[in-house]
Formats: structure tokens, sequence, C-alpha cells
């Protein structure tokens, strides 16, 4: 997206820094357990509080889920990889030093597709992933002079995935985060939630005239919403913008987004230039992994929502909008697929889950695991639909009846008796008594006003509540009206 | 009878399965002998009560004909070893009142293999330092003395609590740990046997880290016997160090067969340092001669890389120490010095909290580390060291074991070096490069100086060759029939 | 290379360990007398070869994932200074920090 200025157009250049907290029991180097929310201090262990003498020893799983995480965004897997220490003083990194991947990270360059309006896709690169520890959490709200610390994060397996600064627009960066969260699930490697901080998103901001060299940057940190991140680096470039036509320059600072005010602001916490120390830390030895092994972590991925996306566009003759919306979440997708199985007219099923079931699903906001209408009771709605039980009017009706009551169609079709009239004699029967009843309007149709043919239709319909076979109707009044 | 205080553990061990002597009676007498030798300040922390309790205990399995390896026999814990309930210092102001929730897997495995706990031993700060000057509880004596010559001498270090503790009969044995030298200076210092095991044999969790990727801990004993003995029960693989080495652990006392015919020894001529007393020289050629006597012979070798080990050791282990001191940050345990912000607090709390030698060590560390130095010192030095490594590799094509004394000097005056850091450093001349390459080491009592003070022969074995250590160093304890005793225990 | 005060002081900072302006000349001395000694290593020629971070051979041993520790707050907490206890769990406390 590129930024009217008093002095010309300037271009974006985004890159994204994701924290994905890894889905495992206990963390990465120590048996304590990961669930989210417990009391303070309760799943700490004494090496997860860098208590004296303590030692790290990996978690397997950890390992296999960056791996497959890897996999997925087609990047290069590096079967030796080093654990360093990145070396600073915080409250909640309580051993003064994180273990981290610095020079030699366990995955490698690999690249992400994102899907832009009107069924575009662009190609975002992939810089690396690696593996490291989670800190704990500090409480600068709780006393009037003291910050609190938590640790029963500190030491929870992350995956850092950091892109290219390949993105040019805040749509684009949304895209990204989308597609990188519905992979991580579709992998069951990180829920995604950023409201509860398992994913979180630093975004590094600059302008530049279009194809001119690159401005420095800004982080933004820890932003815990896609929308929020969206704002964050709209509101960021246009501040630069702003900055650098007023004469000044932008100083290269980590900045706080305010989801209350919209706006990014420097950290006030006096940033002792940053120096890490990196080093390999010596109580680990190098991670070495059997190729072998990757291969059939390869082998065992699932399919993931590019290559759903493609099969749903090819199997199911949807639209590449369509199979974008069905693809975006897998439980929806398999919904769909469920609906749309071996039925004539797939995009039916289609059309149903995307306007009438998300619809309920956003009014009741649930989500499709908890629908109250089973894809094996929707596929049996569509099944009366499409043998001709019901008209589409009346299939909506049964829809919500469906929706209200958790009855099966074929069950309420049966009780209200809804089925669909198509025998001949019955709708004649209809027809002849609305004719006889407007001998005037028959007369302004013989008369050459077909537009009233419509109005009978209606007429008839309504004499058969509806159940009367449309099509039908049009036929034989067509017929009796000699046209 | 002798003072059971006198007895090395072997002895010991046969009395008590004999039932002729009690676990309650031996560790009394140490009890008790420990509290006339308080001005050696050996131990920072004494513990009668437990030290009876598991006493106790033990005469209840030794009644049931209990075969512990060590069931009653009272040991002294250099105090860098977290023991559950007990005061654990690292002999620093910064740990202040610091009781672990936890066992180290060492002390683990002694008080599993039927071992008393007599106290915490003393120690330099951190275990930095080759004096026990850098003690915040002060400095240790060491219990010989010169010829004609009161002035208290230093135990050497960093185990110096753990070496003038069982040199002065008030422990069996004692464990130490060694980063340079740390267990096999004061040894030789003190005219005890002190073993540092190959890197990755003994486990490291739950003892204080000064450098990770050399700290090991071993024994310290009067006899060459009781060090294979106290390694039996300290040694072995622990799923909680990554850097533990999966391999079972030998019965080190079967090792001790007196036999060396056709073992060939190393002579490193590196190892002849200018200035170095000509009476070290001579139990050097001593040693030589013992071997050769016993059927073994001399290889000349060479360890062209020897000169450089010291300086490679003060980049690797501060830098290595400068990250794992990081923790002592008065959040979570030990001492808290006030401050209006959280920077404040670090700085205050670690300036009053570490004393001299820490601090120089930890700025060392940083500084190597840091961006722009890494490159010329850090990464530098661990080339060296693969080069240190690889001398020791090329040796052993030609040789089964080193021979090299322990330190290039006997015992010194307590003030006597310690106003160049660097001259200190000169002690572990000949014990760094063993640490640096993650080999096993010993030092054996071989004579005394001119002035009466013991002297150590330092052998140097193949990565997880301790037995071999323990048959040489078996044969030169018999050659040495070193009997002297320190002045202070009646000599 | 020589040191300055200047750079001293961003260590002790880095380190955060207080040097008082007065001790600092001391520590500059301390400092650079062990930093010139250690310099030696640059007359050896290390081109190619590897630097050695381990003395074993073995490579990282893995654990299964399994919880097996953790939930003992009160021994976390035991030794900390100005703790708040909270329920089964409680908080260290740090001076306030300002984001
Ligand atoms: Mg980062
Ligand atoms: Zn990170």
């Amino acid at each position: 997206m590129l930024i009217e200025g008093k002095t010309g157009t300037w271009e974006m250049v985004i890159g994204l820094e994701v924290h994905a907290q890894i889905i495992s029991k206990a963390k990465l180097f120590s048996g304590a357990a990961t669930a989210f929310g417990a009391e303070p201090n309760t799943q700490v262990s004494f090496v997860d509080a860098a208590f004296p003498g303590m030692l790290p020893v990996i978690n397997r799983f950890c390992v296999e889920q960056a791996v497959k995480t890897g996999l997925a965004l087609g990047a290069q897997i590096n079967l030796m990889s080093v654990f360093d220490r990145k070396n600073y003083f915080y409250a909640d990194l309580p051993a003064g030093y994180q273990i981290s991947q610095y020079t030699r990270p366990i995955v490698g360059k690999g690249h992400l597709t994102i899907d832009l309006p009107d069924s575009e896709t662009r190609q975002i690169g992939i810089t690396r992933l690696h593996m490291e520890q989670d800190a704990g959490k500090s409480l600068h709200d709780q006393h009037p002079t003291k910050t609190y610390v938590d640790l029963n994060r500190s030491g929870v397996a992350l995956m850092e995935i950091v892109s290219e600064p390949d993105l040019r627009s805040p749509e684009e960066a949304g895209a990204y985060l989308r597609k990188l969260r519905a992979i991580l699930r579709y992998l069951g490697t990180c829920d995604g939630n950023m409201e509860e901080g398992s994913m979180r998103c630093d975004a590094n901001v600059s302008v530049r005239k279009p194809g001119g060299p690159l401005g420095t940057r800004c982080e933004i940190k820890n932003v815990n919403s896609v929308r929020f991140v969206m704002q964050a680096i709209e509101y960021e470039a246009r501040r630069q913008v702003e900055v650098i036509e007023d004469g000044s320059t932008i100083a290269q600072e980590t900045r706080l987004f305010d989801n209350q005010k919209g706006v990014t602001r420097a950290m006030r916490s006096k940033e002792h230039a940053h120096d890490y120390r990196y080093f390999p830390d010596p109580d680990l030895l190098p991670l070495v992994l059997d190729g072998k092994w990757v291969d059939e972590l390869k082998s065992r991925l699932p399919e993931l929502p590019d290559t759903k996306k493609d099969r749903f566009i090819k199997e199911f003759k949807l639209s590449p909008y369509d199979a974008g919306v069905l693809v975006a979440e897998q439980e929806a997708a398999e919904y769909f697929e469920q609906v749309a199985k071996n039925r004539k007219d797939p995009k039916l099923a289609a059309n149903w889950v995307i306007s009438e079931l998300f619809a309920v699903l956003n009014r009741q906001n649930v989500d499709i695991t908890k629908s109250p209408v089973s894809a094996k009771s929707l596929a049996g709605l569509l099944d009366l639909l499409e043998d001709n039980t019901i008209s589409g009017r009346i299939a909506k009706d049964v829809f919500q009846q469906m929706v209200d009551t958790g009855k099966e169609a074929a069950a309420i079709v049966e009780e209200k008796g809804l089925k669909q009239v198509t025998d001949t004699g019955a709708i004649e029967q209809a027809i002849d008594a609305v004719l006889a009843a407007n001998a005037d309007k028959v007369a302004q149709v013989k008369g050459g006003n077909t537009k009233l043919v419509g109005w009978f239709v209606g007429q008839v319909m309504k004499g058969t509540g509806g159940k009367a076979n449309p099509g039908m109707v049009n036929e034989i009044l067509k017929r009796k009206l000699e046209i | 009878m002798a003072s059971p205080t006198d007895l090395t553990i072997a002895e010991a061990r046969e009395q008590l399965r004999a039932r002729k002597l009690s676990s309650r009676e031996l560790t009394q007498a140490h009890l008790e002998a420990m509290a006339k030798a308080k001005s050696l300040n050996a131990y920072i922390t004494e513990t009668p009560d437990r030290a009876l309790k598991m006493a106790a205990e033990a005469d209840g399995r030794l009644k049931s004909g209990g075969t512990g390896p060590l069931d009653g026999i009272p040991l002294a814990i250099k105090d860098l070893f977290c023991t559950e309930g007990v005061l654990t210092t690292a002999a620093s102001h910064i740990l202040d009142g610091y009781k672990p929730h936890y066992e180290s897997t060492v002390t683990a495995n002694l008080w599993k293999a039927g071992a008393v706990m007599l106290g915490k031993t003393n120690l330099d700060e951190f275990a930095m330092g080759s004096s026990n000057t850098t003690s915040y509880y002060k400095p240790v004596n060491n219990p010989w003395r010169r010829h004609g010559d009161n002035r208290p001498l230093v135990p050497g270090g960093s185990s110096g609590g753990s070496a003038a503790a069982v040199a002065a009969r008030i422990a069996m044995g004692a464990t130490g740990t060694d980063t340079g030298g740390s267990i096999r200076q004061p040894a030789s210092f003190c005219g005890l046997v002190g073993l540092k095991p190959t890197y990755g044999r003994c486990s490291r969790w739950g003892i204080v880290a000064f450098a990770s990727s050399l700290d090991q801990a071993g024994p310290m004993t009067r006899t060459v016997r009781d060090a294979a003995i106290l390694m039996g029960a300290m040694a072995g693989h622990d799923p909680r160090d990554s850097t533990s080495v999966p391999r079972p652990v030998p019965d080190y006392e079967t090792s001790l067969t007196g036999n060396i015919k056709g073992l060939r020894f190393g002579i490193p001529k590196e190892y002849r340092v200018d200035g170095m007393p000509a009476e070290i020289e001579k139990l050097w050629q001593q040693g030589v001669a013992w071997l050769k006597a016993a059927g073994a012979e001399p290889v000349d070798i060479s360890l062209p890389h020897t000169k450089y080990a010291l300086p490679c050791y003060y980049i690797v282990a501060p830098a290595e120490a400068s990250s794992n001191l990081a923790r002592y940050d008065g959040v979570r345990f030990g001492l808290r010095v006030k401050g209006d912000s959280l920077d404040e607090m670090y700085e205050n709390t670690r300036a009053q909290g570490f004393g001299d030698e820490v601090r120089r060590r930890v700025m060392i560390g940083t500084y190597v580390l840091s961006a722009g130095y890494y490159d010329a010192y850090y990464l530098k030095a661990q080339r060296v060291r693969a080069l240190i490594a690889h001398d020791f590799t090329e040796a052993y094509k030609k040789c089964d074991v080193i021979l090299t004394p322990t330190t290039p000097s006997a015992a010194f005056a307590i003030g006597e070096k310690s106003d160049d850091p660097i001259a200190m450093y000169l002690n572990d001349v000949f014990t760094v490069p063993v640490n640096l390459a993650g080999l096993p080491g010993i030092s054996v009592p071989a004579g005394l100086s001119s002035d009466g003070l013991p002297l150590g022969l330092h052998v140097i074995g193949r990565a997880f060759d301790e037995e071999t250590l323990f048959r040489v160093a078996g044969v030169i304890e018999t050659a040495a029939k070193f009997t002297a005793r320190p002045p202070a225990v009646g000599g | 290379m020589s040191l300055d005060k200047a750079t001293v002081a961003r260590i002790a900072t880095l380190a955060r360990i207080k040097v008082a302006d007065r001790d600092l000349d001391k520590m500059v001395g301390d400092l650079q007398h062990i930093l010139s000694w250690v310099e030696q290593l640059n007359t050896i020629d290390t081109t190619g070869i590897e630097p050695m971070t381990s003395a074993v051979e073995v490579t990282l041993p893995m654990r299964d994932d399994v919880v097996t520790d953790g939930g003992y707050a009160d021994k976390i907490l035991a030794n900390a200074p100005e703790p708040v206890i909270v329920g089964e769990g409680g908080f260290f406390t740090v001076p306030k920090v300002v984001e």
C-alpha cells in the first residue's frame, strides 16, 4: 500500500517476527507443565526458576513440533543445530539468559503463500525458524511500587518464525498472520491464540520511496491481535512519513502499541544498548537430527490449507473465493467435505455452509465444532432439496427448525407435511380455481400482458402453501393460458 | 588403638562391617576433632545432628549386614554441592541464607551408598581461586607448616576446605570440584590423593556452576584406594545432566593390581617451565624412576600448546562464569541489596554480593563475549582449546598415561601471591590443560619439599580410563611410602 | 588492545555490577593486565580450526514429553526476598518496572 505524503508517495516495508508457543505437555528444558492460567509459580521447576546447579534437558516432542512446522513452510531442516545463550537481565528471565538458537537455527529458509483480495496470492519469504524458551510474566499493575513476577510461562517452548521484509501493507501483514495461524493449527503445533499470548507478533516497519533504499526500521513489540497488528503498522508507517517529511529522521527503536488510543510509542524503560553476548550453551550439546526421522515426519504431514483449497476448486468446482473461505479453518473444511461428498451439486453444499450455516454460527457465536446442525443433518436436508422432496424456500424454513429443535430434516418435513406437491391433478385443480376466480386478469394475459403470469404463479403457490413444484405450476399455467 | 579418625576409609569399612567399630563412634570422633580444629576454618557449616542421625541409620543397616559401599563413613562436602535443607553458600555473600530444596546427584549418590555428612567445607568464592583466600567466610589454613616457620599456609584451592579437612583428620574423605585444578592442586598442597574424573563421568546436577564445560566433581582422600571407593559411589550417568555420559561405572578398587608392566607413560617436554623449583624437577624424575622400576616404559612426548592453556582457560572459564552467575540477582534467593529501580537493585546486590575475584572474572567474561570482542577472544580461545585437546590425542598414540608434577611449587603463605592475579593463576599451569581437554587426572602425594611441605605427582589418562589412573597412582603411592602427617595433627 | 574507563563502565553495566567511579581506575588496570596477558593467544595460527565448545563426544540426549516436575510453589518461593503468597502459589517481587 502506498502512502500519499507532502513530498510524494511512500512504500511500506514490513517484516514480521512471530513467537508461537509450541503445543506440548511439558516445557522445553524441564518437566514442569505448560497449561495456561494456573496459579502463579505453581507450574515452575527449579530449572525454570534457574536455581543454583540446575541443568536443561530438551523435550523431544518440542523438537518434532518445530521440525513439522518447518516442513510445512517448505523450509530447509538443519540436521545439526546449536542452542545459544542470549544474555540479558530482566525480572522474568530467571537465569539472566534465554536459551535460544542464534547462528545455527533448526529451520532455515522457507516461504508462505498469502491470499489477497480477488483471489490473488503472493509468496512471502521465511528467513528462519528457531526454538527458544519463553520468559515468565511481569505484572506491573498489582502494587504501587513493585512489579510482581510469575514464572509459570518461564521455559515454555517457543518457535520464533521470522519473515523476510516482503510485506507491503497492513492487509498483507494480516493475511500473513492469518495464513501462518491456519498452518500452525492444521499442524497442531501452536493453538494460534493471540489473545492468550500463545502467538505473539513483533512488526518491523520502515518506509521508503518506491524502489528506493530501505529506511530505518522501528520494531513494534507484542501486539496481541491481527487487527491491532494491522492498525499498529498503519499508524507507525504514517508516523514515520510525517517525521521524515518534517525534516527529521527515524530513530531505530522498540515501540509499543496502545490499542486504546491506536498509537505506537517508544518504550520508556531505558534500553541499555543491548549486547546479548550470544555463545553456545555449555550445558547442552549440538542437536543432531536423523534425516530418516525428518522424512518420516514429512510423510505424515496433514493436507495443508493451500493444497486443500486447490483440491476443493478441482474436485468440487468451487470458486477460489469459496474454497479459500472453507479451508481457512480445518474444521470448516472437514464439515464442508462431509456435506459435499458424492453430491451431484457440491457447489450447493458450499453455498449452504458459507451463507446459511456460517450465518447461524455467527448469530449464536459458536465455532463449527459446536454447530447446532451436524454435517450429516445438513447433508440430509440437501438430499431432500436435490430430489425435489422440498422446494428451496421450504428448505430454508426447515433448516431454521433444525437449528431450533435439533431434529433431522426428514422428520420435520414429515410431521409438518412440507413435501412438495408434484401430482399434476392436484396442481391443475389449484390453477383452475385461481383462473376461475380471476377471469378479468386471464383476459388481460390473453390480451398480451404476459407479465401477469408471475402474479398467477404466486397465487397458486399461496393456494398450495408453497408446496407446489414451482416449475410444474409455470408449465401448466402457460398451457392453460395458451402462451 | 589409634584414634578412629586416623583410619582410612577402607580400614574403617572393614571395622564397621566386622562390628568392631560403630558409625556412631567413628562419627562422634570426627565431630570432636572438628570442634578442636576450628582454627583451620575448614568448614563453613557443620551438621553434627544430621551426622549422628545418619550414623545411627548406618549402624542399623550394618547390624542387618548392610553392604552399602560407604555405610557409616563420615565425609565432608564442598559447599558448592547443593544439599537439601542445609545452607549452601559457594563461599559467597550473595547466597546468604540459601537452603536448597533439592540434593545434588553426587551427594545423593553418596548418601545412597551409606555415607554420613559431617558438614559443608570452605572454598574459594564460586570455586574461583587456587588458595581458598577469596572465600566470603575467610581463608582456610593448611594443617601443614614449613619446618621452623609457623606462618599459616594456604591449603590450595578452590577445594581448600575439603583438602584441609581430610588432611587434618576431621573427615575421612571429601568431595571436591575441579574446573582448572581445584581438586588436584589442594590435594598436592595438603598431601592427599585427588582425582578429577573425565568430563561427563560425574553428574553436575545440583553443583553450583562455575564453568559448565570444565567443571567436574571428584574425590579427595588420604589413599588411592579410598579415592577409588569414593569415586565408585560418586560416578554414574544422570539423565538430568545432558553432558553426563551413559557408561557403566567399573569397580575402581579392582583396578588397584599394582601391575603396570609394559605400560607406556609420557613425559611432556613442555612441562619443564622456567623457574620451576629444582625439587619439583627432582620429584618428577623420582616418579619416572618408580614407574620404570615397576616395569613401565617412559616415552618422550610433546604437548606443544601447553603454554597457551592458561590464557585460553582465563577466557573460556570467565566467559561461561559471567553467564552462569547472572542468576544471582537478588530476585529469587540469597542476598538482595535494595535499589530504587530493578537495575539499581541488581547492581547493588551483585556489587556487594560478589567478592573482588568473582567480580573481576565476571567482568572479563562479559568483556570477551561482548560485541566486537567475541571473535578475537572467545572464539579464538575455543580454537586454541581444540588444539590443546588435539595435542593429547596425538600424545596418546604414543603412550597410555602422562606423568607430570601437579603444581610448580609447594603451598605458599597466605597473602604471598594475592597481589598479582596472574601469579596466582600460574598454580594451575599443569592441571588446566586436562580440564580443557576433558580428560581425567589424579594427584598423588609423592614426597616433601625441602621445608617439609607435601608435593604431588600428577597422572593424566585417556578419557574414561580412570582405572589405569588408579592403577598407576597406586604404584606411585606404594613406592613413595608417603607417611608424613601435618604437624597440626601431631606429625 | 587497551581499555578505557568508558568501556569498563559499559561492561560493568552489562554485567549489572555497580563500580564506583573511584574504583574504576583500579578495575581498568586489573582487566587490562589480564587481557594483555591472554592476548598471547594471537601468536597462534588457528585458521581452519573448529572452535571446541564441549569436551564430550555424545550428541544431545532428549527426554519424553511428560510432566514430571513443578507443582511446588512453596519451595520455589521459600528463599525469595519479599514474596507475595496468593492461594496455592505466589509472586516474586522486584522494584517497579516501567515499560
Ligand atoms: Mg527476536
Ligand atoms: Zn525470540
